[in-house]
């Protein structure tokens, strides 16, 4: 059974696997070495130096930069924010409320963002937000944020949710808790480590999305990955490789930390 | 049709639907003031439904339960002045011992002081004193089993509701947290409800019991008045163990009736009173069967089967071949124990059979 299972016999598996991971992180690894580089080129490598870097953050575009990094972090807060709150509304309705009308459709209208081609939402939501007469600006940006990251932080949430048991509220509804207190004695601080996991990953999806934002977002706003992509259109420069390293490295902290919190809860689930 | 407010928990016509299933059918019952009440039956019969009807947890279809004369009927859980001990515990996982146990007096806003002073006593009762600042998490199974009857007891309900506690604990622990159990209840005097499939659990701990199956009490009562009285076939054969015996034209003469036994055997056996009844199903207890050479018994047989229980065995007698007794006999050693195969006598005393009408 294991042996037939076991991916390692299929021939040339390992090739394939390796050719995988050089694809995908190759260009990667390219970008954060040159990102050190000491002379303007991006394809020869001089010596290593900080010093695009401190062109990132004291160069002539670090006004630029500055800015969107102010916005990408202000909208990716608020959006996160806003859509762990619904989430967490979202995932009580899903698992503890019973049963209501609608709720086999529950489920896919909340993930349908997960997967409907994003620049079909993007233009989609763009004609909205220009039929309603809603001026584009930091406002469209935040509003189609909080939407689009619903799902993310909703997976997280409700997978914490299924494994507690409701038997927990009970005890405290029956423990004279009335049904807010039961929620925010008992459920809130047992299902936190979802909700933490849930918002860290709605932040990061935020603070990273180019495609919906480039549409929405107005004349002269601009947030880090549409100010990145703004420079990089004038000509690579080593400063967009070191901005990117920089943004790169919060994803991955970000992520990371988001994965730590959702495995965290797995292993203290008692019995 | 008030039950009076020295009834602890009235439950009057009580009926609970889930759809087409009815869990629970016209159910009527007196649970006393300061009394251990057991809910006994198989598992589907009804009784832990029953007893979250009671807490507040599934509303019912039909009927009311007032608790000492309080219409409690339409009233939330944590409106309902009762606590409940859960199967699984249901300890806060995030909350120390002695959070836990204060739960519920901080919910009905006693002072800290005084809610520390019960959180302890209780914590005493159950004899958890010094682990108040554990997580359930580094308790035994057992140490578990305190805490929830601690912290469902510190609020000084009206009427405790306990649902299969010991469910989950071996067999020796199980036996002594049941008579500990008894003891707090005595302490206390607070009224306790006692859900068990465990028959033995049930007459041992129990001031009365209500039988239940398939959402229908079948009989209340004492241990001794179940066991003995059985009030009909299902009780009978639920607790403890019976021969049943299927009976026709049966007939009581004085202190002697007569009756005859599928395949045509006629049976005589002393009788306390009692009408002649055309049909019916006779309970013998097996420890009421005693062994005796064929020629003195009331009925002739031979041994089928020993089935060995350690203090006693069951001997299984063949009557006329298509009647099969159970007796039970002291494991005195092998002597008073017939071998497989001997052709043996069954002797009975007044009052062994109890007639059951179906």
């Amino acid at each position: 059974m294991s042996r037939r299972t076991n991916f390692r016999h299929f021939p040339g598996f390992m090739a394939l696997g390796l050719l995988c991971m050089f694809l995908l992180y190759a260009p990667l690894i390219i970008v954060m070495v040159y990102s050190f580089n000491d002379s303007i080129s991006v394809t020869r490598f001089d010596s290593v130096s900080l010093r695009w870097y401190r062109d990132v953050f004291f160069g002539l575009e670090a006004g630029k930069f500055r800015q969107a990094t102010f916005n990408s972090l202000t909208i990716a807060i608020g959006a996160a924010t806003v859509s762990t709150v619904i989430a967490t509304c979202a995932s009580i309705a899903m698992l503890r409320a019973g049963r209501f009308r609608g709720k086999l459709l529950s489920f896919p209208l909340l993930s349908l963002p997960l997967m409907v081609p994003e620049i079909v939402t993007a233009v989609a939501t763009l004609i909205f937000f220009s039929a309603i007469g809603f001026a584009a600006g930091h406002a469209t940006i935040l509003v189609a944020h909080i939407v689009f990251c619903i799902p993310f932080a909703y997976l997280p949430i409700a997978a914490r949710m299924q494994s507690i048991e409701s038997v927990y509220e009970q005890a405290a509804q029956d423990l004279y808790a009335s049904r807010w207190d039961s929620f925010r004695l008992i459920l809130l601080p047992l299902l936190m480590p979802g909700i933490i996991s849930g918002f860290l990953l709605a932040f990061i999806i935020s603070l990273d999305d180019f495609i919906i934002t480039n549409f929405v977002k107005g004349a002269g706003v601009e947030t880090l990955p549409t100010a990145i992509f703004g420079a990089a259109k004038q000509g690579i420069k080593p400063n967009i490789m070191a901005i990117s390293t920089l943004l790169l490295l919060t994803s991955i902290v970000f992520v990371s930390l988001s994965y730590m919190f959702g495995r965290v809860e797995s292993n203290n689930k008692r019995e | 049709m008030t039950p009076s407010a020295h009834t602890a928990v009235g439950i009057v016509g009580v009926t609970k639907r889930y759809g087409d299933y009815v869990a629970l059918r016209d159910l009527s019952l007196e649970i006393s003031d300061n009394e251990f009440f057991t809910l006994l039956g198989p598992s589907g019969c009804g009784k832990t439904t029953l007893l979250r009807v009671i807490a507040g947890f599934e509303e019912i279809s039909a009927g009311s339960i007032f608790l000492y004369g309080e219409d409690i009927g339409a009233l939330p859980p944590n409106k309902r002045h009762v606590n409940t001990v859960f199967q699984q515990y249901a300890l806060f996982p995030h909350m120390t011992v002695l959070e836990n146990v204060l739960f519920g007096l901080r919910r009905l806003g006693v002072a800290e002081d005084n809610a520390r002073k019960q959180g302890f006593e209780a914590l005493e009762l159950v004899q958890m004193s010094g682990l108040q600042d554990r997580l359930p998490a580094q308790l035994s199974g057992g140490q578990q089993q305190r805490v929830a009857l601690a912290r469902a007891l510190a609020p000084r309900p009206k009427v405790l509701l306990l649902d299969e506690p010991l469910s989950a604990l071996d067999l020796k622990l199980r036996q002594a947290v049941r008579l500990e159990l008894k003891q707090i209840q005595h302490e206390t005097g607070i009224t306790f409800v006692f859900v068990t499939h465990d028959q033995e659990e049930a007459l041992t701990i129990s001031d009365r019991i209500a039988v239940m199956n398939e959402g229908v009490l079948q009989q209340v009562g004492e241990s001794r008045e179940i066991y003995e009285s059985p009030s009909n076939s299902f009780v009978a054969s639920f607790i403890g163990e019976t021969n049943l015996l299927p009976v026709r034209d049966l007939r009581v003469d004085g202190a002697r009736a007569t009756c005859l036994l599928p395949g045509g055997v006629q049976f005589s056996f002393p009788a306390e009173g009692g009408a002649s009844a055309g049909e019916g199903l006779l309970s013998i207890r097996p420890e009421r069967l005693s062994l005796t050479s064929p020629q003195e018994g009331l009925l002739n047989g031979e041994v089928v089967d020993h089935i060995y229980l350690g203090t006693d065995v069951h001997v299984v007698i063949a009557v006329a071949g298509t009647l099969s007794l159970t007796a039970r006999v002291q494991n005195d050693g092998a002597a008073s124990i017939p071998d497989l195969g001997a052709r043996v006598g069954v002797m009975l005393e007044a009052g062994a059979v109890r007639l059951l009408r179906n």
